[in-house]
């Protein structure tokens, strides 16, 4: 599991540097593309808003490193691991660079501890991540971490395969 | 005394009949008490349905005791002392008979009932236990109460209610049940999480967890008008709330300037101040029932172990060892214990230790057993397990001898706590 997530993460470094140098032009392309077949009647008025808009914001953009919203820990371990801290150091960035939005981070554990414990501990992973976003440039008041413990989990096995999935904070960006 | 605590319960009742959700459906129970004691109970007479439905409610409340062998009574039905003949009773092996009669009149039931001596050929009791007609059950728990009490010298607890959180699919209740599980009524429903239900030391109020706003903050409701405050919204995590024993003071877990550390506040939430400064995951505090101590969930060793301190202040003890990991500590009623939920290779057990030697002895045999909490007369332990894949309610005996399961209709039953005497 942790190999397989080292390498989405590899994956996603190397998506994120391949695309960095022509994003700008790439990105600008299929917006005005997009815009043409969906409604052409309609596109003098909407298209130059809105599509300038999401081009721009790097967050909609599914092979950025920041479509990346979860990082994943060992059991009963709150600090963010080496392999994705790219990803937080790259989620600090994007905040102090927009400063209007806002992320919450939502802390998870799996069921191997009492469900206080592991709110606790849940509470502990989300803070941790807010911390380094905060190192990051993000500003405190874009970020709210909350815990969930144990009482959400993603997979419901007895097993580590859903463990491994359970313990992890989600950044999850206001709308 | 006792009709006013009737007159309480059946308040308490009528306010909770509208929620009122069909009962658990099976309870299995695994082994038996070292010492059972005979005893036979004789249907009652009068209204045969009512009597029916309280012999239902006794002969399952001694049953689940494991304290008890139940004598079938089949081919004699005395209901008043002139019609016992002793020694048919004495051949049947029973060494204790209750009889009685059911009488209703204007919406009210009556149980006058008596609990014979078959060796002595005395009577133990003679009293009438009365309800309203909705409420035949208490009347059954009543009577079952009172003759473990006199049967075995220890305060029954079949009239006592437990809470609980039902979680089915994405939909959470916090459930409010009699002892025996039957009799649920919801408090609250929702589609985000509920924990930690604590009752209050009346048993009128519970304080919980609940995730409705997006985050764990604590609430405190009436049961008697359902009506609930907020204890402690503060930013991050609020939860683990507990009540002292003569329910002035609260503890309760906030993460409000940092990790989980342990605070004390008042019922409604004013004078909070924090009393752990570990900078670990403190959580979990649990009353001494003199008020002195809190027992409580720390990794400030570097795992989850328990630890005891004085509520005033004071040097901390740390009190589970060796392997594993150790959590949800709760006190015995009498003081010189506690049970936790100790996690070992991968497996949650039900264990208790002994404040004097230390001693740790594993009540379960291990699972998804969590969550562990006394029943008031300290002679059972309610904790959260797993059967045919889904949660359910156990109990066991604390000398660890008696099991029983309790299957809730559907859903994972979890959280589970025990209710103070009525």
């Amino acid at each position: 599991m942790k190999k397989l997530i080292i390498g989405i993460v590899l994956v996603n470094l190397l998506a994120a540097c391949a695309s960095e140098p022509k994003k700008e032009p790439v990105a600008a392309a299929p917006a005005a593309s997009t815009s043409a077949p969906a409604a052409k009647a309609e596109a003098p008025k909407v298209a130059p808003a809105a599509p300038v808009k999401t081009a721009a914001d790097p967050l909609n953009d599914p092979t950025s490193i920041l479509a990346n919203r979860s990082v994943y820990y060992p059991f009963d371990v709150a600090v963010v691991q080496d392999e994705d801290k790219p990803v937080v150091q790259a989620h600090a960035k994007y905040l102090s660079e927009h400063a209007n939005r806002k992320v919450r981070l939502e802390g998870n554990c799996d069921e191997r501890g009492s469900n206080e414990y592991n709110l606790g501990l849940g509470q502990r992973r989300a803070d941790g991540v807010n911390k380094m976003l905060e190192l990051g440039g993000a500003s405190a008041d874009q970020l709210e971490s909350v815990s969930y413990g144990e009482e959400k989990p993603r997979a419901s096995g007895h097993d580590e395969a859903s463990w491994s999935q359970n313990r992890r904070t989600d950044l999850n960006y206001a709308k | 005394m006792m009709l006013r605590v009737l007159q309480g319960m059946a308040g308490l009742l009528l306010l909770m009949q509208a929620s009122m959700a069909s009962a658990v459906l099976t309870i299995e129970i695994i082994g038996a008490g070292e010492h059972q004691i005979p005893v036979s109970i004789v249907p009652f007479g009068g209204d045969e349905k009512i009597a029916q439905t309280i012999n239902a409610v006794v002969t399952g409340d001694l049953q689940r005791s494991g304290l008890f062998r139940l004598v079938d009574p089949t081919g004699k039905s005395p209901h008043v002392p002139a019609e016992v003949s002793y020694p048919d009773w004495e051949v049947r092996g029973a060494e204790a008979l209750a009889i009685g009669t059911v009488v209703t009149q204007g919406g009210r039931v009556e149980a006058r009932f008596r609990l014979l001596d078959v060796v002595k050929q005395t009577e133990l009791i003679a009293q009438a236990v009365s309800a309203s007609e909705n409420q035949i059950r208490a009347i059954g728990h009543r009577i079952a109460d009172l003759i473990y009490e006199k049967l075995t010298g220890d305060k029954g607890v079949f009239s006592t209610r437990i809470a609980y959180v039902n979680r089915q699919g994405k939909k959470f209740s916090l459930i409010v049940a009699d002892s025996d599980g039957h009799n649920e009524q919801a408090v609250l429903t929702q589609n985000e999480p509920i924990m930690s239900p604590a009752w209050s030391p009346d048993g009128g109020q519970l304080a919980y967890v609940s995730f409705e706003t997006g985050h764990a903050v604590v609430y405190v409701q009436s049961l008697y008008t359902n009506q609930r405050r907020v204890l402690a919204d503060f930013r991050g995590s609020n939860s683990a709330p507990a009540w002292s024993p003569d329910g002035k003071q609260m503890a309760l877990v906030l993460t409000r300037d940092g990790s989980s550390q342990i605070y004390l506040s008042r019922p409604d939430g004013s004078d909070i101040r924090r009393i752990t400064f570990s900078g670990a995951i403190d959580t979990e505090p649990h009353f001494s029932p003199d008020g002195q101590y809190l027992l409580f969930t720390s990794d400030r060793g570097g795992s989850p172990q328990i630890y005891r301190m004085p509520v005033k202040g004071g040097p901390t003890e740390r009190l589970t060892f060796g392997e594993g990991t150790n959590f949800s500590p709760r006190h015995s009623p009498d003081g010189k214990s506690f049970v936790f939920a100790h996690l070992l290779n991968g497996r949650f057990h039900i264990a208790m230790q002994d404040f004097q030697t230390g001693q740790i002895s594993l009540l379960t045999e291990g699972g998804w057993e969590k969550k562990p909490s006394f029943a008031p007369n300290g002679k059972l332990i309610l904790f959260a397990s797993e059967a045919r894949d889904r949660g359910i309610l156990a109990t066991v005996s604390s000398d660890g001898r008696v099991k029983q399961h309790m299957f809730t209709q559907s859903g994972d039953a979890r959280e589970p706590v025990w209710g103070p005497y009525p």
